[in-house]
C-alpha cells in the first residue's frame, strides 16, 4: 500500500480518462465474483446451498444441487471439486471451504425428497431420443428431457445404470445405495431402458429414426503398457479400469499379496486402495514423473498414503519380469526431470542401475482413451486427425446434426461434473433442434439480483465472518475399512461439523453493489473494509490503476469494479479479489450507496424452458 | 451501529512496518458512531499515520474528553494507553500525564464542543504552556450528540439542519492556537487523507504543542446545504496552503525542486517536513505573516488547510519548568520525597 491512501482532490478536479464503468447488468460480472459457481462446470449455486445447510434446510440444499448437478450424493463424495481451488476463502486464509463434503451433508441429512421430483410426463411430445451409455452424461440428458414429454431410450452394455460411477469408483468411496438412489430418481421418470445390450453400430441406431441420438458412452478403454514381458505375464497384469469394473460387479474378489500399481491418476489411487482390501498387503504406486506432477487429486493421494501405500516416483517401467509364465516383478529405469534449452521438462535417465521391484500382480492405470470402433465413418459424422468425433463445444452437436456427444465421449476423460454439464447443454440443444430452433442460439441463464437489507444493520444472510480453519471429514477406523471393500471410508461431516464448515463460506454471491449517485465520498467504506479492497481515486487505465489502490491488486484474474465519475471527479474502484462480503461497507455507508444484493443464477436447462 | 466485529482476516499482501505490524494492528474496536461520520476517517488516518511512523502502540497515550469525537480513541490504537476524561478537562489530564511521564507520545482527541465551549480555558492553557502533544480537534461545528445545535465553531450565518441561522461569531481554533503560541498549527479535512495523514505524522513528531483542527462533517446533523462544515462545502472552498511529506530522521533527504515551490523544515527530532507550496507567498515559519495571510484568506470565504505554522525549534513544558530528563514516574520515593531536610533547604531558598 502506498502511504497515500487516496489522492484527495477538490471538487474542481477534472475527470481523468481511464477504465470504463463496470457493467453490472451483464450477469457474467457478478457470476464471476461467485468464484465457486463460476468454476463449477455445471455452475451450481454453491453459496446458496451452503447457507441452506447452515440453516438446517438440508432438503432445500439438496434440491438446488439436484437441479444443477443431478448427483449430489455421488458428487459430494467423488467430485473433482474445481470449485475448491477457486474458493475465495483460500485466498484470505489457508484453505478453501470444504464445498464438496458440504454437498454430501445435504445429501446425507435430507428428508425424503421424492415428492419434489418431477413426475413422469403423461403427455408425450412425440419425439424420440436415444441415449447411448447410462453414465452421468446420458442420465442428465434423460432427466432434462423426460419431463418435457420426450420418449427417451437408454442403452448400456451393463445391466445397471450409472456407467463409470458404478464400474470405476470403488464402493468404499461411493456406496452403491447412494448411486442407486440417485440413478433411481431418473429411472423413476420412466425412460425406456435397454440395459445389458451393447451397441455395435451407430448406423443401426440411426436407422431406427430417432429424432436425436446422444452418445455418452464414456472413455471406456484403459491405455495399454506394451513393454517386454507384457504378454508373457499377462495373467497377473490387469488394466486398471477393467479390473475395477470386475471388482465392482463381484467377478474379482482377490489379488496377490504384493501389488504394483503403475500410474499416478485417480484411477491408480482407486486401484491401489482396492488392492489393499482384496488381500494386497504390500501395495505400491509407481509413477514415471515426480510426486508433485501426479494427476491424482491431492486428497486422494493422502487417502492412499494413509492406508500404508507408498508412492514411488521418477521410475519408468522397462520390463515385466516373469518366470515360468508367472509375473515376478517390474524392472524400472531411474530418471530425473530436466529442462531442455526450450524450457521443456523431460525425463532423462539418471544413469543409476535399474531397480527391480518384486510383485505378484500389476495394475496398469496409465490413462484412458476414447474408442469408437462401433461408429461407422460414412454416416456424415466427421472424425478429426486424432480419430475423435468433431463435436461443437457449446452445442455438443456432431457434424451429423442428429447426433450429439457428451461426457468423456465428447472430449476425452474428465470428471462426473463435466459430464453433467455436457448433458445439460446437449439436452438444451436436442430440445431446441426438436422444436425447430437453431441450436446455436442459446437460452439465457435466468438470474436475479436482490437486496438483502432487513434493517439498518441487518441482512438476510449471516455476515459475521467465521475465523475457523477448515474442518476435517471424519474417517472410519482403517482396521475396519481395510477389511471390507464395500465399507465407506469417509463418514461425512456430522450436522454440527457441517454447520461450522458452512459458516466458513464467505457468501460471495451476496454482492457489493455500488450506486454512485448516492455516494457522498465520506470514505467510511474505505476505512471499515477489513481487506482494503475499496479506493476512491482519479481514474486510470487498468494496469496503472491496479498499482495505486489502497492495497495493490495483483490478482489479474479478479476484476476491478469501477464506478462512473463521482462529484470530485474521482471513481470508486473495488478490487473483487479478497472481498469478504461481510457487508461492512454497506453497514457503514450513510446513504445506502453500497448495498448487499444476492446474485442468483441457474444455468438454462431444457426442463426449465 | 454495526453489530459484528470487524473480521480479523486481512488482505494477504498487506505491507508491514519496521516493527512487523500491519496497519490493522493499530486498529481499535469497531466504531459505534453514525455511519459515514467524518471522525471515523480521522481514526483511520491516525491508524495509518501511526503505522507509517512505526510507533510502538504502548508508547502512545490517547486522552479525550466528552462528545462524539472523544469516543473515537476506542476505535484506534487498541493496544495503547487511554484516558477518557471529564467534559472539557482532557487538557489538564494530558498535562498531568505528560508531567508524570514525559517519555510517552501524547495524543489529545477532542471536539469543537469539548475544546471551544466547555473546555476553551483548558485548551488555551494547555497550548500556551507548550505541552508536548498532538491536540486534534475533530471539528464538525455542531452538537451531534444532542441532535444538531450550533457549536462554538459554527460559522456566523451558517444554517442548521432544522433551518435556524447562526448569529454568533465562530471561534477559530487555528487562529486561537497561533495567538496562544502553539508551535505547530495545522488544519485539514477528514475527507482528504492524502493531506491529513502526513499532518498527523508531522504533529506526532513535533516536540511541542501541536494543534490540528480537522473539519469533520457530521453526516447526521451538519451535512446539508447552508452548512459550512459539509462535505460539499469544504470540498468547494478548501484552499490548501501546502502539501507536506514527512521524511523520517533515518532517511536521507533529497532536495531537488524549484526554489519558491518547495520548502524543507527540519524538525527537532531530526525528521524533515517537505512542503510543496501551493501558495508561493505563504511562509509557514513566520507566525505573524501566517496569521495575517490566514485572516485574509478566511475573509475571502476560503477554508484554509495545510501546515499553517511550524516552529522548527519548539520548547515544551518540561523545558520551561526545567524538569529532569528521567520521567517522574520512574523515580523512587527517595528521589520524589527527599525528606524534611531537603524541604527545609528549599524553604530556606525563599527566605
Amino acid at each position: 500500500m502506498s502511504s497515500v491512501i487516496a489522492e484527495g482532490l477538490s471538487a474542481k478536479t477534472a475527470r481523468r480518462p481511464g477504465m470504463k464503468p463496470t457493467d453490472t447488468t451483464d450477469p457474467n460480472y457478478f457470476h464471476k465474483v461467485v468464484d465457486c459457481q463460476w468454476a463449477c462446470p455445471a455452475h451450481t449455486p454453491v453459496p446458496e446451498y451452503i447457507r441452506l445447510i447452515a440453516a438446517g434446510r438440508y432438503s432445500d440444499a439438496y434440491m438446488i444441487n439436484w437441479k444443477s448437478n443431478v448427483f449430489p450424493g455421488v458428487l459430494g463424495r467423488t467430485c473433482d471439486r474445481p470449485c475448491e481451488p477457486a474458493c475465495r476463502r483460500g485466498r484470505v486464509e489457508e484453505q478453501p471451504v470444504a464445498i464438496c463434503r458440504l454437498k454430501r451433508v445435504a445429501a446425507d441429512s435430507k428428508d425424503d425428497i421424492r415428492d419434489r421430483l418431477p413426475k413422469p410426463s403423461r403427455e408425450k411430445n412425440g419425439k424420440r431420443v436415444a441415449l447411448i451409455g447410462a453414465g452421468p452424461a446420458s442420465l442428465t440428458v434423460a432427466r432434462d428431457l423426460l419431463p418435457l414429454g420426450y420418449h427417451v431410450t437408454i442403452y448400456d452394455q451393463d445391466p445397471f445404470a450409472g456407467g463409470m460411477m458404478r464400474t470405476q469408483i470403488p464402493k468404499f468411496r461411493l456406496p452403491e445405495t447412494v448411486l442407486d438412489e440417485e440413478c433411481g430418481y431418473i429411472l423413476g421418470l420412466e425412460p425406456e431402458t435397454k440395459f445389458g445390450s451393447k451397441i455395435t453400430s451407430l448406423k443401426s441406431v440411426l436407422d431406427q429414426d430417432y429424432d436425436a441420438i446422444f452418445v455418452g458412452c464414456g472413455a471406456p478403454r484403459g491405455r495399454e503398457l506394451e513393454i517386454p514381458g507384457r504378454q508373457d505375464a499377462k495373467d497377473n497384469i490387469h488394466i486398471g479400469i477393467d479390473w475395477l469394473s470386475s471388482v465392482s460387479f463381484g467377478h474379482t474378489t482377490a489379488i496377490g499379496k504384493r501389488v504394483i500399481v503403475l500410474g499416478g491418476g485417480n484411477t491408480a489411487m482407486d486401484c491401489c486402495r482396492t488392492s489393499r482390501r482384496l488381500g494386497g498387503e504390500d501395495v505400491k504406486v509407481v509413477v514415471r514423473s515426480g510426486f508433485e506432477e501426479m494427476k491424482a487429486s491431492p486428497w486422494e493421494k493422502d487417502d492412499a498414503m494413509s492406508e500404508g501405500i507408498p508412492i514411488l516416483n521418477f521410475l519408468v517401467p522397462k520390463e515385466f519380469t516373469h518366470k515360468d509364465g508367472k509375473l515376478t516383478g517390474v524392472l524400472f529405469e531411474k530418471v530425473k526431470a530436466e529442462r531442455d534449452a526450450k524450457g521443456r521438462r523431460n525425463l532423462v535417465p539418471t544413469g543409476e542401475p535399474d531397480q527391480h521391484i518384486e510383485c505378484d500382480d500389476v495394475l496398469v492405470a496409465v490413462g484412458q482413451e476414447n474408442a469408437f470402433p462401433w461408429i461407422e465413418r460414412d454416416i456424415g459424422l466427421d472424425f478429426d486427425k486424432w480419430d475423435m468425433p468433431v463435436v461443437d463445444s457449446v452445442t455438443f452437436q456432431s457434424t451429423n446434426p442428429k447426433v450429439f456427444f457428451g461426457g468423456d465421449a465428447a472430449f476425452g476423460p474428465k470428471n462426473i461434473i463435466w459430464a453433467v454439464a455436457h448433458g445439460h447443454a446437449a439436452a438444451v440443444s436436442i430440445d431446441l433442434m426438436c422444436n425447430g430452433h437453431d441450436v446455436k442460439v442459446r437460452p439465457a441463464d435466468p438470474n436475479t439480483l436482490a437486496s438483502q437489507k432487513m434493517g439498518i444493520h441487518e441482512w438476510s444472510y449471516d455476515n459475521d465472518v467465521s475465523l475457523d480453519l477448515r474442518f476435517k471429514v471424519p474417517h472410519a477406523p482403517s482396521e475396519l475399512t481395510l477389511r471390507d471393500v464395500n465399507m465407506e471410508v469417509e463418514l461425512g461431516f456430522t450436522k454440527e461439523l457441517g454447520f461450522k464448515e458452512a459458516q466458513r463460506c464467505l457468501n460471495c454471491d451476496v454482492e457489493t453493489v455500488f450506486e454512485k449517485n448516492l455516494c457522498i465520498e465520506c470514505d467510511a467504506c474505505v476505512d471499515i473494509c477489513p481487506v482494503d479492497c475499496i479506493t476512491f481515486t482519479p481514474n486510470d487505465p487498468e494496469d496503472e490503476l491496479r498499482t495505486h489502490l489502497t492495497a495493490t491488486a495483483t490478482n489479474k484474474t479478479q476484476d476491478l469494479y469501477v464506478s462512473d465519475y463521482l462529484k470530485t471527479g474521482r471513481v470508486m474502484v473495488k478490487d473483487e479479489d479478497v472481498c469478504l462480503h461481510c457487508g461492512l461497507c454497506a453497514e457503514r455507508c450513510p446513504t445506502g450507496a453500497w448495498d448487499m444484493q444476492k446474485f442468483y443464477l441457474e444455468t438454462a436447462q431444457a426442463c426449465g424452458r | 451501529m454495526t453489530y459484528i466485529a470487524k473480521p480479523k482476516l486481512h488482505h494477504p499482501g498487506l505491507p508491514k512496518n519496521a516493527l512487523g505490524f500491519t496497519h490493522r494492528d493499530y486498529e481499535g474496536r469497531i466504531s459505534t458512531l453514525c455511519a459515514g461520520c467524518g471522525h471515523d476517517s480521522i481514526s483511520a488516518a491516525l491508524i495509518q499515520a501511526c503505522f507509517e511512523l512505526d510507533l510502538e502502540p504502548h508508547r502512545v497515550a490517547k486522552l479525550s474528553g466528552i462528545g462524539c469525537s472523544s469516543k473515537t480513541p476506542d476505535y484506534f490504537l487498541g493496544q495503547s494507553h487511554g484516558f477518557n476524561s471529564v467534559h472539557g478537562r482532557m487538557p489538564s489530564v494530558l498535562t498531568g500525564a505528560n508531567l508524570a511521564n514525559r517519555d510517552l507520545i501524547y495524543l489529545g482527541v477532542s471536539g469543537d464542543g469539548d475544546s471551544a465551549s466547555i473546555g476553551l480555558g483548558q485548551f488555551a492553557h494547555c497550548v500556551r504552556r507548550g505541552v508536548n502533544m498532538l491536540y486534534i480537534c475533530e471539528n464538525n461545528g455542531v452538537y451531534g450528540l444532542t441532535k444538531g445545535q450550533f457549536s462554538a465553531t459554527a460559522d456566523k450565518g451558517s444554517k442548521s439542519k432544522a433551518g435556524g441561522t447562526n448569529a454568533d461569531s465562530a471561534i477559530d481554533l487555528v487562529s486561537l492556537a497561533l495567538v496562544l503560541g502553539a508551535t505547530f498549527v495545522a488544519r485539514s479535512f477528514s475527507g482528504d487523507k492524502h493531506q491529513l495523514v502526513p499532518l498527523i505524522k508531522a504533529g506526532l513528531a513535533h516536540q511541542g504543542a501541536a494543534v490540528l483542527d480537522v473539519i469533520s462533517p457530521c453526516v447526521q446533523f451538519n451535512n446539508h446545504a447552508g452548512s459550512t462544515k459539509s462535505f460539499d462545502y469544504v470540498r468547494e472552498h478548501n484552499e490548501a496552503m501546502n502539501r507536506i511529506d514527512v521524511i523520517p530522521a533515518r532517511e536521507e533527504i533529497k532536495v531537488d525542486f524549484e526554489p519558491g515551490t518547495t520548502e524543507v523544515v527540519r524538525q527537532h527530532d531530526g525528521s524533515y517536513l517537505k512542503l510543496a507550496k501551493l501558495h508561493r507567498d505563504y511562509d509557514p515559519t513566520d507566525r505573524a505573516a501566517a496569521m495575517a495571510h490566514l485572516q485574509a484568506r478566511q475573509a475571502a470565504g476560503e477554508v484554509v488547510t495545510g501546515l499553517l505554522y511550524v516552529d522548527p525549534e519548539p520548547e515544551d513544558l518540561h523545558t520551561h519548568l526545567g524538569t529532569v530528563t528521567t520521567p517522574l514516574n520512574r523515580m523512587g520515593e527517595k528521589e520524589l520525597c527527599p525528606g524534611a531536610a531537603a524541604l527545609a533547604e528549599v524553604n530556606a531558598g525563599y527566605r
